[in-house]
């Protein structure tokens, strides 16, 4: 599984509430520590890379979570940086730099704006352009460093196929013209399988594995493919099947409150257990030697100690 | 406190919550029950998955509504007084009835869905599934003799999209911004104003002709539904405005999810929504006092042979800490509300993707509170 870090660019996608951020940004974490200038975008909107380095809000926070969105590539450890794109300023830093002062006078008209943004897909376009331009060599803004590596925190499965199948439609309704070179271009890169990585993210539960398989199944329409599965959230190994029936003979026998509590949690806790190893058999026999696997983390929230934890995991299974 | 005492004189629940809390899960067990309470309701879903609508016998997508089978209900022990009718819906198609009904002409319409603009506006942009989703529960409300109309919203990441994906197609769809460029009695380019000459320049230059051309071919095109958005969009506000309309958040326990809802539930009383209260799904319920450890695996290990007596010991050390999770969040979302009941569904013992898995949550939701504390004791001690 060492190749995908040999991507330069990697889209994180998978059904919401699976940990797409977690992943995204531990694996970030694991190319940081290879020495890798590295950078996780964040596509949704939302900024929850830095909110994942930062304590929760207290009394419910005193705005919307990730209300301060920093359009700007920020530095979060040594090696690995974040972004959260928005389209709007991804537009209006297209404009600046490629379009000279005509460009610029005209984008930066109200009128321009409201047209370029109330077109269908535009908004899409420019986000992956942004994404597209962070993963350049030779980047086009001005004293931008280039990234060895860009992770891209995608939107959740249905969107995220449709925002990576984007550019490829502007292409060909564009047909000529700049738009229709720079889709093009960003198309190819996307469809390049050496430069560019989809990855999804699964907890091993019914309803996201059938998502996964169903993404799959629209990437390989779209002539793309997944290059990893990583199952996130699996309870680790502890108690065994077999060990049930006693478990269940002392709820039987009545104990105290304390015990029973503790006896019923464990037969619960292998229930789950069983359930999601036959959810990772699913994905194993659909991705055979494709998926990758993280533990559950019996923790009150996701911090930095957390997320080095899962870099730790990833960068044993990378290996 | 319980669904059927939450939805008292509702005629529509709106489910939202971000993605993955539960939300088509909760909707079709609310819908379930209130049918098997005698109410002949809908839920309305949009289940990329399927495997939900499979379960209650729905192959396919659908764009009207079908009557579930008593008999599958019946089966797993639910007696259906009512009617439970069930759709899936089809972003798509419903965005193409949606052009039949506000195009002015036939013909028309058949030119809108032509158009490669509209293709992807109705099938990849962010917001046409809300969109969508929005309008068939108004016509649904309009058109149909529900008692209840159950809407599962979209999965997004944010329960917020919500509510501003579909604003911004809306005012694209109104045409406001295009107005400026547009005249609207002609089509293509030549409907360009002369004052909207300099910005074609631009566009030209930045964009490419053949888009452009696209474009206004698209917005000409539209140009005499406009008045009929806005009709729409109008009629649909005031029914997500109505008392009769409830929206109901849907979460997990855990600290995102919980962060969204009490800034959705502080959108929707600034937005004048009516907010009617909160599940919360998955919860791990606090199994009585954190007994130490080591006291445990040493009474356990009376019972158990001493390395099951360890594990479980251990297992229960790491429930505790999410119980602890669990607890610490939903005091942060309780402390937000203003009377407004919150409903707890436990963590079950396997994944809720079928009928017996939606009887199962059922219990807790239709249940009184007395009830409710009973199943969880049963459950977790």
């Amino acid at each position: 599984m060492d190749y995908l870090l040999q991507r330069r660019l990697i889209f994180v996608t998978g059904k919401g509430g699976v940990g797409k951020s977690t992943v995204a940004i531990s694996l970030g974490l694991v190319a940081a520590r290879r020495g890798l200038r590295t950078i996780v975008a964040e596509l949704s909107g939302h900024d929850r890379l830095q909110a994942l380095f930062e304590p929760p809000a207290q009394n419910g926070g005193s705005g919307r979570p990730g209300a301060e969105h920093p359009y700007e590539e920020v530095e979060l450890a040594p090696d690995l940086f974040a972004i959260s794109i928005d389209p709007q300023h991804a537009m209006e830093e297209y404009l600046r730099v490629k379009t000279g002062p005509l460009g610029q006078a005209v984008g930066s008209t109200k009128l321009f704006q409201a047209f370029a943004m109330a077109t269908p897909g535009m908004r899409e376009l420019l986000s992956i352009g942004k994404v597209w331009e962070l993963a350049q060599f030779e980047r086009r803004t001005r004293d931008a460093e280039p990234y060895d590596l860009v992770i891209v925190d995608a939107p959740a499965t249905g969107h995220g196929a449709g925002i990576l199948r984007t550019p490829r439609t502007f292409a060909e309704i564009a047909r000529v013209g700049p738009i229709a070179h720079q889709s093009g271009q960003i198309a190819r890169t996307i469809a390049d399988r050496s430069f560019t990585g989809v990855i999804a993210v699964s907890t091993p539960e019914e309803m996201p594995v059938n998502e996964t398989i169903g993404l799959h199944e629209t990437l390989l329409r779209d002539e793309l493919d997944l290059d990893a599965v990583i199952v996130n959230a699996r309870y680790p190994e502890l108690i065994a099947a077999a060990d049930t029936p006693v478990l269940q003979k002392g709820l039987d026998a009545d104990p105290g409150p304390v015990i029973r509590a503790a006896l019923r949690a464990a037969v619960s806790r292998q229930a789950r257990a069983s359930a999601q190893a036959a959810q990772q058999q699913r994905l194993q026999e659909a991705f055979p030697d494709r998926v990758l696997t993280l533990p559950y983390l019996f923790a009150p929230e996701i911090g930095l100690a957390e997320l080095e934890e899962l870099a730790d995991n990833l960068e044993a299974s990378l290996a | 406190m319980n669904i059927p005492e939450l939805l008292d004189g509702k005629r529509v629940c709106v489910c939202a919550g971000a993605g993955g809390v539960g939300k088509t899960t909760t909707s079709a067990v609310i819908a379930l029950g209130m049918a098997a309470r005698g109410l002949r309701v809908a839920v309305v879903t949009i289940d990329p998955a399927r495997r939900l609508a499979n379960a209650l016998g729905l192959e396919e997508l659908e764009n009207e509504p079908r009557q579930v089978s008593p008999e599958r209900l019946a089966a797993h022990g639910l007696e259906v007084q009512g009617e439970l009718w069930a759709m899936m819906l089809d972003p798509k198609r419903t965005f193409d009835e949606l052009i039949d009904r506000l195009a002015s002409t036939p013909q028309r319409a058949a030119e809108v869905k032509a158009n490669r603009v509209y293709q992807e506006l109705s099938t990849a942009v962010s917001g046409s599934q809300e969109f969508t989703a929005v309008s068939k529960l108004y016509e649904l409300a309009r058109e149909q003799d529900f008692d209840l109309l159950v809407l599962d919203t979209p999965p997004s990441r944010s329960a917020l999209d919500f509510f501003e994906a579909p604003g911004r197609l809306t005012s694209f769809l109104e045409g406001r911004a295009l107005k400026a460029f547009l005249r609207p009695t002609s089509l293509g380019m030549r409907v360009l104003g002369a004052g909207a000459a300099p910005l074609l320049g631009g566009l030209r230059r930045i964009t490419g002709i053949d888009l452009v051309s696209d474009l206004s071919t698209f917005f000409g095109l539209l140009g005499d539904m406009t008045e009929n958005f806005s009709a729409r969009a109008r009629e649909v506000e005031s029914l997500l405005h109505a008392p009769e309309t409830a929206f109901l958040l849907v979460t997990s326990a855990q600290r995102e999810p919980i962060d969204e809802g009490i800034w959705f539930r502080r959108t929707l009383q600034s937005s004048g929504l009516p907010f009617c209260g909160v599940v919360v799904n998955r919860f791990h319920h606090d199994l009585g006092d954190a007994t130490d450890p080591e006291a445990l695996r040493a009474e356990l290990a009376n019972l158990l042979d001493p390395e099951l007596a360890a594990q479980v010991a251990a297992n229960w050390s790491d429930y505790h800490v999410l119980a602890a999770r669990d607890a610490a969040n939903v005091e942060r979302l309780a402390a937000e509300l203003e009377g407004e009941p919150l409903l707890l569904v436990p963590q079950l013992d396997d994944d809720v993707h079928d009928v017996s898995g939606l009887v199962r949550v059922h219990r807790y939701l239709f249940a009184s509170d007395d009830e409710r504390a009973r199943l969880i004791e049963d459950v977790v001690a």
